[in-house]
């Protein structure tokens, strides 16, 4: 009797044990380098929970709190493609998982860019920038990225990689709401494309927080502009963020400065075309009425400074 | 699976471990090579306590998978003195009593000495935001700043 008790304890207990083994087995997490993109494209298809690295500030901060369980993690570091600053014919090209810190130094880049620079400088410290990246940065999607509205006014392109493909897509067409994006299965961005800068351009970007550093923006507003010799604005772009599920490009705000010299009148109508596209939540960090008329003001100081870099280059 | 075999340069010296995916580079250092200077304090990337250089870099290294330190080169505070030598910034930080109960200070120190290789000159705002991701909430940041100052000063005549 009593050896049939123990039989059934140990029974028992090697059942726990095989549960707790099948437990563990699903919380196992690999860890994988691929050196191609067509690598990556094809682990990130094939496997269920699998989940891009690059700079890994804000996956590993959901992996720490619980809201992610990646089964794999494909660190895209290892690709060539991934990393590095560079110029051509086509103008610039900046890999997405180049660390922003990096860009930040690149004198040429930030002579071309400066408001491109100005929202990934605002990324977090100084740690984080050592490690965040513009691809991260754009697939986290949130609404209030801070790098997101200056690329969209510089009218920057993303290398989108997948299974067997390769696709050109504007930046503003990634992400479709809070941390969401439109790539398919297998698909991450491989790089940034900017083009050269154009004569009499200029770029900026602004953002507001209460504190002086380290904060989400409550709004960031990045805008892109081109004079003609007698200083009429022939082109223009305007990214919001942080007033709506995702970062918009404003065709209305840019419509307010093209045309014109950029003059005070200029700089009303394109505040009040920002502000009537703010589509914004109320938080902690501030309401719908404050949100909609700090885009206008800052829509206005943004392209007041672009409006001084165009007429300096 | 398997626990991930890397192969890495810390403070100069080669060395091995064995991690899983989910360990950090922090909790590598600490757990696994018993490097307990660099601290944990929030564990995501907002307090700067776990401040190392990977690569020249300054990042958290809370947010560094142990995995993603094979073939890199790992710097922590452990090898900021020289033997009995204190870093010019170290020695500072004692004469301006810039630490209290001093969780933070490796992190400070080892981003001080980044922006000091960067910019040996910098002025009290580049310091101030240059430290921004490193939280103290003992000495009300001026005594830190101040010997900051102090040791670029030091520095600049070395």
């Amino acid at each position: 009797m009593r050896s049939a008790i123990r039989r059934m304890e140990q029974s028992a207990i090697s059942r726990h044990n095989a549960q707790i083994d099948q437990e563990e087995k699903a919380l196992e997490m690999d860890y994988r380098t691929p050196g191609t993109a067509s690598e990556a494209a094809a682990l990130l298809a094939a496997n269920d929970g699998a989940f891009v690295l690059a700079g890994g500030t804000d996956l590993l901060v959901k992996l720490r709190a619980g809201f992610v369980a990646p089964r794999i993690v494909v660190d895209l570091k290892q690709i060539p493609r991934l990393r590095g600053i560079e110029h051509d014919a086509r103008g610039w090209r900046i890999g997405a998982a180049t660390a922003c810190a990096e860009i930040g130094e690149h004198a040429a880049f930030l002579a071309a860019w400066p408001g491109v620079v100005e929202g990934l400088q605002l990324i977090g410290s100084t740690q984080i920038q050592g490690r965040a990246t513009l691809g991260g940065n754009l697939c986290n999607a949130s609404p209030a990225a801070d790098s997101v509205p200056a690329l969209i006014a510089a009218g920057a392109v993303c290398e989108v990689a997948g299974e067997g493909s390769e696709r050109e897509v504007p930046v503003e067409c990634i992400i479709t709401g809070p941390g969401r994006t439109s790539l398919a299965r297998g698909e991450f961005i491989m790089g940034f494309r900017l083009p050269d800068p154009q004569p009499r351009s200029g770029d900026a970007y602004l953002r507001f927080i209460p504190r002086t550093e380290m904060d989400i923006a409550v709004v960031g507003v990045g805008v892109a502009l081109v004079l003609d010799a007698q200083g009429l604005c022939t082109h223009a772009r305007v990214g919001l963020g942080a007033v709506a599920p995702t970062p918009l490009l404003v065709a209305e705000a840019a419509k307010a400065l093209i045309g014109t010299r950029v003059d005070d009148a200029a700089l009303k109508a394109l505040a009040a075309a920002a502000s009537a596209a703010c589509k914004p939540i109320d938080d902690k960090r501030g309401t719908i009425a404050y949100r909609i008329k700090v885009a206008g003001v800052l829509a206005r100081r943004s392209a007041k400074n672009a409006l001084d870099r165009a007429t300096k280059k | 699976m398997a626990k991930q075999h890397v192969t890495t340069t810390v403070n100069g010296d080669q060395v091995e471990f064995l991690c899983t995916t989910e360990q950090t580079l922090l909790d590598v250092l600490r757990d696994e090579l018993y490097l307990t200077g660099s601290k944990e304090g929030c564990a995501s990337g907002d307090c700067g306590a776990c401040s190392v250089m990977l690569d020249g870099r300054l990042v958290c290294a809370c947010l560094v998978l142990g995995a993603e330190a094979e073939g890199r080169k790992v710097e922590t505070i452990e090898g900021m003195a020289k033997g009995d030598v204190l870093h010019p910034l170290q020695q500072k930080f004692l004469e301006h009593a810039a630490l209290q109960c001093g969780i933070c200070t490796p992190g400070v120190l080892i981003a001080a000495k980044a922006l000091l290789e960067k910019k040996p000159d910098p002025t009290e705002t580049e310091v101030r935001y240059w430290l921004a991701g490193n939280l103290c909430r003992c000495t009300g940041y001026d005594k830190i700043v101040r010997a900051v100052m102090d040791a670029a000063a030091v520095m600049r005549t070395a």
